[in-house]
């Protein structure tokens, strides 16, 4: 291996110090000494470098701040040090590099402060959004011809029929889940054929929504907020600006659509999937038939549970297509700002959806429909 | 060359005369043939222009070159190592002796200009005091021509111009002995343009840089390049001058050189050596 930089003392004939660079000074080789030399204390006359056996920018650098620190001048620079120590010289050093970092007492307020004002400016933002995509629609009705049918079913193919898969597989198991454990703690009571009841009302009218919402949130959510913004990054979002395409009708539209009307279908085949996985537990460990379990849900479960689903799911569609959307259209900057804005759009919309949940629930059975 | 496999110390710059060597590069992708049987010198302490048509794989060579894109067959050496024998992210001891500046810059967004010129000092040289490699980043950052105040800021922040600046910075931070730009005056206009070529110029006379340049920017040619690489027909058709190259009376170099453009060049170049020739 190499060896490293060095240094030392001279004595000159008239008494003053000097101080004589050995060995390589380089990038590669300068870290140990560089501790050292900033704890060297002056006057020193000159700094002879005529020892060195080679020198890069950064060697130079040392030197030429070191002799500028202790009040010497460089003496004994060959050809190429010369060189580099006049292009090292023409700078000065006193610019921060970090972005600037205030004081913990003045950064938590500020953090504080600054929370504050984007939320005043977040809800400002959602606002506008949601404006601009009714005047989107709005457009759209007097100019149906501008409407991107294809990107609607390329949205639709993403955003539903690509999750009948992993819809249907969870469903299933959430089906056999709570057939399962619902018969363990109804036959406490003697009362397992009740089993059928607990299935279908639960799956149609809560389960089976609120798991395909949380589902569709993590897949197309996400996708559509780092979708969109990549695509403010790389400003195809502008281009299509500058073109005269509205970015809202183009891109914003057509998935909200798909992402409403694919809920209500998925949130549906996912009960329906989840009273299946019921009935498969039925027929092996409750000795109730697969078909009986089926048609016993016909008459247990009222038909407003369904209408409860089916009207939760495009809410719950929507506001999953909005956050995605509205997050990927704020993407600003750069790539950190997309996983963060994902990570928002994801979040916002589960929490959402829960929240809007515990609401449909109260309004529907104080409406009768319990 | 072959028979210098020693292995050099950290610190020990390239003697031989051809810090980059490929021999018969082949370059495929799926039926299409972007390389086929490329032979290509770069002497050492050069500027090498590499010129050709759009899609000819100037930029394909390069990745080869460094590493990034595996060749179908054919032989790569910088600094006497094999390139193309070894495992595409192996340590081959010689990603800290060249730096690279990528068509847009290629900075890392989530860093500041100062950060991303630390990015390297910190992966190779660990033992470097966060002080001396904050100062070594400021220093790099004034030698690209940036301004002293955009060592904090964020590439987002930055003109396109600045950006590549910045990248140059970051491709020089390890003081390395070989500099590969591709198409670094490609969208800067004219005075940033002639103010890069400079810059590189001046940089290879004080740092002794080997460096390989892609453009399209004829005035860049004749400006600084010591020597131009044509790749056309899937090879490197020429190498040398521009006046060896018109000499070879090859239809696309007459075409190149000598288009409207190409004169243009030429008679700037012209004027510029008749007023440097005047004034000393």
């Amino acid at each position: 291996m190499s060896e490293g930089a060095e240094f030392s003392f001279d004595e000159s004939e008239d008494g003053a110090a000097r101080l004589v660079l050995t060995g390589p000074w380089l990038v590669s080789t300068v870290g140990k000494v560089d501790k050292e030399l900033r704890e060297l204390e002056g006057p020193v006359a000159a700094l002879d470098l005529s020892h060195v056996s080679e020198i890069d920018t950064v060697g130079a650098w040392l030197a030429c701040t070191l002799a500028g620190r202790l009040g010497a001048d460089i003496t004994g620079a060959n050809e190429r040090a010369a060189r580099l120590l006049k292009a090292v010289e023409s700078s000065s050093n006193e610019v921060q590099i970090e972005p600037p970092r205030l004081p913990i007492h003045l950064r938590v307020p500020q953090q504080v402060g600054k929370r504050v004002i984007a939320t005043g400016h977040g809800i400002a933002a959602v606002l506008g959004f949601l404006g601009q995509i009714i005047l989107g629609f709005g457009s759209l009705i007097r100019h149906p011809g501008r409407f991107r049918g294809k990107a609607l079913v390329h949205q639709l193919e993403l955003v539903g029929v690509n999750a009948l898969p992993i819809i249907g597989l969870m469903s299933f198991l959430i089906g056999i889940v709570i057939a399962q454990q619902g018969a363990v703690q109804l036959a406490q009571f003697g009362a397992e054929t009740l089993t059928v009841n607990l299935v279908g009302r639960i799956t149609l009218r809560e389960l089976g929504v609120l798991m395909t919402a949380i589902m569709v949130a993590g897949r197309s959510g996400s996708a559509f907020a780092a979708q969109l913004g990549t695509m403010k990054l790389t400003e195809e979002v502008d281009a299509m600006r500058t073109i005269g395409i509205s970015p809202i009708e183009a891109l914003v539209i057509p998935r909200i659509l798909a992402a409403t009307f694919m809920m209500l279908v998925l949130g549906f085949y996912s009960s329906v999937v989840a009273i299946i996985g019921g009935a498969v537990v039925g027929d092996m460990m409750l000795g109730i038939p697969f078909w009986t379990f089926l048609s016993r849900i016909q008459e247990v479960v009222p038909v407003h549970d369904m209408w409860v689903g089916l009207i939760k799911a495009p809410v719950f569609g929507l506001i999953v297509g909005l956050a995605g959307c509205y997050h990927g259209m704020q993407v600003e900057g750069n790539s950190e700002e997309v996983g963060k804005r994902t990570t928002m759009a994801v979040v916002s919309a589960i929490f959402a959806v829960i929240v809007l949940d515990a609401f449909f629930a109260v309004f529907f059975t104080e409406i009768g429909w319990g | 060359m072959h028979d210098d496999h020693r292995v050099p110390a950290d610190h020990e710059r390239f003697r031989g005369d051809y810090p980059v060597v490929v021999e018969g590069l082949v370059n495929r992708f799926g039926t299409q043939t972007v390389h086929e049987h490329l032979d290509l010198k770069v002497r050492r302490r050069e500027i090498l222009g590499v010129v050709g048509g759009s899609g000819t794989g100037k930029s394909v060579l390069m990745r080869s070159i460094i590493g990034l894109q595996q060749p179908t067959e054919g032989h790569i050496e910088v600094f006497n190592r094999s390139i193309t024998d070894a495992e595409p992210d192996a340590n081959i001891g010689v990603r800290n002796r060249w730096g690279v500046l990528f068509q847009g810059g290629a900075l890392f967004s989530t860093l500041t200009v100062g950060e991303n010129v630390e990015v390297p000092l910190r992966q190779f040289y660990p033992e470097l005091s966060p002080e001396l490699r904050r100062e070594i980043a400021r220093y790099k950052v004034l030698l690209s021509g940036l301004p002293e105040e955009a060592a904090n800021k964020y590439p987002s922040e930055l003109s396109g111009g600045m950006k590549k600046r910045a990248g140059l910075a970051r491709a020089l931070a390890l003081d390395p002995e070989l500099l590969f730009l591709d198409e670094p005056t490609a969208g800067l206009d004219p005075i940033g343009a002639d103010k890069f070529d400079r810059l590189t110029k001046e940089l290879q006379d004080t740092l002794g840089l080997t460096v390989f340049l892609i453009t399209h920017d004829l005035d860049t040619l004749y400006a600084i390049c010591d020597r131009v690489a044509v790749l056309a027909d899937k090879r490197v058709i020429a190498v040398g001058t521009i006046p060896e190259l018109l000499e070879t009376g090859h239809p696309w170099i007459e075409e190149y050189f000598n288009g409207p453009r190409g004169r243009a060049a030429q008679g700037t170049q012209a004027r510029t050596q008749a007023r440097t020739g005047a004034e000393s």
